[in-house]
């Protein structure tokens, strides 16, 4: 308690409240929280100025584990109270936690909106493409067929990709890790945090009980490098175990293709570089999936423009220097008044 | 009851009357309710005492000439305390068939229907659906009828004035009002004052418009008019002395939201959705950003509401505002609120109907929804204004116990206090009393909810305070700790203190006061909310009869105040007047098994003042 006086240095223990987690042993979010709390540490702000803001569901749970303001609220409805509180109080740092079913069903509309805006929040979706703490049904991410206590014939509809969900919103950043790369995790989040306006971040995450393994063709051990193409702005395309394999621009087909690179294979040359601030390369890029093509991790898009609470604080300001003294009486008094007394 | 009619009398000059009603209908493209604000002022202004009432479709344009299309506007006014809208208008402008058709019946007999004769063709009696030209067939004969063509009239007057002949016929609402000033006698100056400040940019529209407003006034001063129409004059009414303006009910609420705010120390952040009839107050306080108020139009009403609760966490005072169906959405966010403890102002703005109903019409039928209507054991305070200018210290007092109990706050209004305008006779704010909050900081001995031993309320914390880093959540917290727990007998606990807290606000809330008459006696009529106008006058025309009657009026609906159960009791018999089905007296009954009985009509209208005053007598026996 007596962090107001000296700011200490931040470890990522700073950021551990004294809450038991409880989560299923082995569950991916184990993972998440380590990496989160690292990047905070990175970031340096200390951890009275950042808000979690939760929905409902097993990722939902996040904020009691964190040594920061935290707000556990309703399904769905977290980024929508989040904007209330970055926009009461834009100095604060805010984070948005949810799951699938939370952020892209129930609440899709309000992540919508929230992406739409270019609020300055921190909006991490944690995917495990199942209901976990209802037990088990299939969710908007879940892959056709997907067999669960409400689909026992399989899963009908077609899942719902969530980073060109966020593009089709407008996202000025879009970014995708997964719960097990702990290196990878904190710098993307690091990424999003610096991004000034809504920053979404998709975490692939395993959940142990309901849907084990629903991301193995790209993040088993054998398979990840084979599977995972890892972005960097102004690099090449390259990925592979050898990084002997390359995505390059088909411009007739109008899609990106898997190519062997170096003998044998094209020259680098021919492969597309990475740029953050492409919408089409995003689109094209959000959508691969294995096993055809790698599943592309880290920052895919980023192209800053004004964030909402900058621009709502502006008018606020604006409107305020006009009205320096919010002085009532003279607001009741504005426009057509008439004196009834001593004149009459 | 209210207006005396005037327009049978013919000497010389203008005679006095003490009150008129006049009603304007027509299209909804022809301007009516801009007709009838402007004349609204403009009787203000003459100093005497007004209520109105615009009745307008849901519709923005229905076609031209429907019965559905039909806008009104009614005022009463006059030299003597006017206490509703009116039951029933002397005068009736009818600017098409349509309007004549859906509002004549409301007329008293012998009134006066003025009729803009351009418009009584075929083609506009097929489209009202009479079979023939009205005026000819002897319908009308109760009345006294005054045909004019106006929309002939109307484009003499404006034909220099450079504008098409459709722009030029749009003015026909201004040479109407032209002609209504004239019959009251009112200064036509404010009415040009204001049509030159509104048309800077198109300074023709303008002219046509104070050039029919003219034509109109002229045309009562010179022409020829029809046995027994004449000009009237009514004096000012006796109002207190002090600074009058008008007031609606949502302009009300709106500056009431940043008095209540400013009393509070508090920066106001309202989110709401777009909804008739609520939107009126996100227009106005979206104009007013200087007063330290944020406005955010949010995606839907829960995100509305979400967001207010999320500044109301972050250190402002949330506000939401809708009507029914978007309260509805809002019911699972009011019930984090009331779980995680935090201020919260909802305002409802109550319109008829379930679901999608009559959107424009008023009623009180959310009583039940605000005060019994979510999951679980949810207790929130309701209160309710009763007029357009009490909307004002409602509002302030919704902030002060929201803040105070760290609680919802839910503020019933209707359509009816929405759109009405009367005479509010403008407080000196520095009377009011603040009620700053203090945000709590001191690390030592804090957890989230540990209770204010008066209030019950918990500690409020601005997330960024240094030290003070906690955790809230809709899920059971435990009573010592705020920590996540579910163990039975602290369940039992904490929502045993949370009735508790809201239980208590009655020992913070005024006692309840007897509006007119004794305390004790044959008959209490009780009310809440925009029925306070006809029972007031209902009663107060019984009173002077002598009768035993009391009226009753609460603003306080949740909790109630601590004395009503031996008020009540005092009184053989207790009438409780609604627009809706019964929702107070079942909670009077229950509250205190008092053998009320109810007075109720859900028109999507107001009662009138012979619809109650006709009730009470005939439980006087």
């Amino acid at each position: 308690m007596n962090d107001t006086v000296m700011p200490r240095a931040l470890t990522p223990e700073s950021f551990e409240s004294d809450q038991e987690i409880r989560w299923c042993p082995g569950c991916g979010d184990y993972a998440i929280v380590k990496g989160v709390r690292k990047a905070l540490a990175e970031i340096g702000t200390q951890p009275d100025q950042v808000v979690f803001v939760s929905g409902i569901g097993c990722a939902s749970r996040f904020p009691y584990y964190m040594a920061t303001y935290g707000f556990h609220t309703i399904h769905g409805r977290a980024p929508a109270i989040a904007s209330g509180v970055k926009l009461a109080n834009p100095a604060l740092d805010v984070w948005v936690v949810g799951g699938d079913g939370d952020m892209l069903s129930i609440g899709g509309n309000h992540t919508m909106h929230a992406i739409r805006r270019n609020i300055d929040l921190n909006i991490l979706l944690f995917n495990n493409e199942i209901y976990g703490l209802t037990k088990g049904q299939y969710s908007p991410t879940s892959r056709v067929g997907t067999r669960s206590p409400s689909t026992p014939m399989g899963s009908i509809d077609y899942p719902v990709n969530a980073l060109l969900y966020a593009l089709g919103a407008g996202a000025h950043f879009i970014a995708r890790t997964v719960d097990t790369l702990q290196k990878h995790v904190p710098e993307v989040l690091k990424r999003a945090h610096a991004h000034k306006g809504a920053s979404f971040v998709e975490i692939i995450q395993n959940c142990i009980v309901y849907n084990d393994g629903a991301f193995d063709h790209f993040t088993a051990k054998d398979v990840a490098s084979e599977r995972q193409l890892l972005l960097e702005h102004g690099k090449p395309l390259r990925f592979g175990k050898k990084l002997d394999k390359g995505l390059r621009f088909d411009p007739k087909a109008m899609r990106l293709e898997v190519v062997q690179v170096g003998e044998g294979g094209v020259p680098e040359s021919e492969l597309v570089v990475h740029d953050e601030t492409n919408l089409s390369l995003a689109s094209m890029l959000a959508a691969l999936e294995p096993p055809t093509f790698p599943i592309a991790l880290g920052v895919i898009y980023c192209n800053p423009a004004e964030s909402y609470d900058h621009a709502f604080t502006g008018q606020l300001e604006a409107a305020r220097a006009k009205a320096p003294k919010a002085d009532i009486n003279a607001l009741l008094r504005k426009g057509h008044t008439w004196n009834i007394g001593t004149q009459r | 009851m209210s207006g005396s009619a005037a327009h049978q009398i013919d000497p010389a000059e203008r005679p006095e009357i003490d009150s008129v009603v006049v009603r304007f209908a027509g299209d909804s493209g022809d301007g009516i309710q801009l007709t009838g604000s402007r004349f609204t002022e403009t009787v203000a202004i003459a100093g005497n005492d007004l209520e109105t009432f615009p009745d307008f479709p849901a519709e923005i344009r229905a076609p031209v000439g429907t019965t559905y299309g039909v806008s009104a506007f009614q005022i009463n006014f006059g030299s003597r305390t006017i206490m509703t809208s009116g039951d029933a208008p002397d005068v009736l402008v009818a600017l098409n068939p349509a309007a004549l058709k859906t509002n004549v019946g409301d007329l008293k007999p012998g009134g006066l229907v003025i009729v803009d004769t351009g418009t009584f063709i075929d083609k506009n009696f097929e489209k009202a659906g009479y079979p023939a030209n009205p005026l000819e067939d002897g319908s009308l004969s109760r009345f006294q009828v005054f045909p004019i063509d106006i929309s002939k009239q109307t484009l003499e007057a404006v034909k220099d004035s450079g504008v098409s002949k459709r722009d030029g016929l749009r003015a026909k609402n201004f040479w109407t009002l032209g002609l209504i000033d004239w019959m009251y006698d009112r200064d036509l100056a404010p009415t040009i004052k204001w049509i030159e400040a509104k048309f800077t940019k198109e300074p023709e529209v303008g002219k046509a418009n104070v050039s029919a407003l003219k034509a109109g006034h002229a045309y009562g001063e010179t022409a020829e008019m029809p046995a027994g129409v004449r000009g009237v004059t009514i004096r000012p009414a006796e109002h207190a002395p002090g600074l009058y303006r008008t007031i609606t009910g949502a302009d009300s609420l709106a500056y009431g939201l940043i008095a209540g705010a400013q009393l509070a120390g508090l920066d106001l952040f309202f989110a709401s959705y777009p909804i008739t009839p609520a939107s009126a107050v996100l227009h106005t306080l979206a104009g007013l950003k200087g007063y330290n108020v944020a406005t955010f139009q949010a995606e839907d009403e829960i995100a509305a509401a979400a967001a207010a609760i999320g500044a109301s966490y972050a250190g402002a005072l949330g506000i939401t505002s809708s009507s029914g169906p978007g309260m509805a959405l809002k019911t699972e966010a009011i019930g984090l609120a009331i779980g995680v403890e935090l201020p919260l102002v909802v305002l409802d703005t109550q319109r008829a109907g379930p679901s999608t109903g009559m959107p424009t019409k008023t009623e009180q039928s959310d009583l039940y929804l605000a005060v019994y209507g979510r999951n679980a054991d949810a207790p929130v305070v309701v209160l309710s204004a009763r007029s357009p200018s009490d909307a004002f210290d409602t509002a302030i007092e919704a902030i002060r116990i929201a803040t105070k109990f760290m609680t919802p706050v839910i503020l019933l209004s209707d359509t009816y206090i929405a759109s009405a305008a009367e005479p509010w006779l403008i407080p000196d704010f520095g009377t009011y009393r603040p009620f700053p909050v203090k945000f709590r900081t001191e690390p030592e001995g804090f957890h989230p909810f540990l209770r204010d031993k008066d209030t019950l309320a918990r500690p409020w914390v601005k997330p960024g305070t240094p030290g003070m880093a906690h955790r809230v959540g809709g899920l059971e917290k435990n009573f010592n700790s705020g920590h996540i727990s579910y163990d039975p007998i602290n369940h039992q606990r904490m929502t045993d203190v949370r009735k508790a807290k809201i239980d208590g606000v009655a020992k913070d809330i005024p006692a309840q006061a007897v509006d007119q008459g004794d305390s004790k006696g044959k008959v209490a009529v009780v009310g809440w909310g925009s029925t306070y106008g006809p029972i007031s006058r209902a009663v107060g025309n019984l009173r002077r009869e002598g009768k035993a009657v009391s009226h009753i009026h609460l603003r306080h609906l949740w909790p109630l105040p601590r004395n009503l159960g031996e008020l009540l009791k005092g009184f053989d018999q207790v009438i409780v007047p609604e627009m809706n089905t019964g929702q107070l007296i079942t909670m009077l009954r229950n509250q205190y098994l008092v053998p009320a009985e109810g007075l109720n009509k859900v028109m999507g209208r107001p009662f009138t003042i012979s619809e109650i005053e006709a009730a009470i007598r005939s439980k006087l026996g």
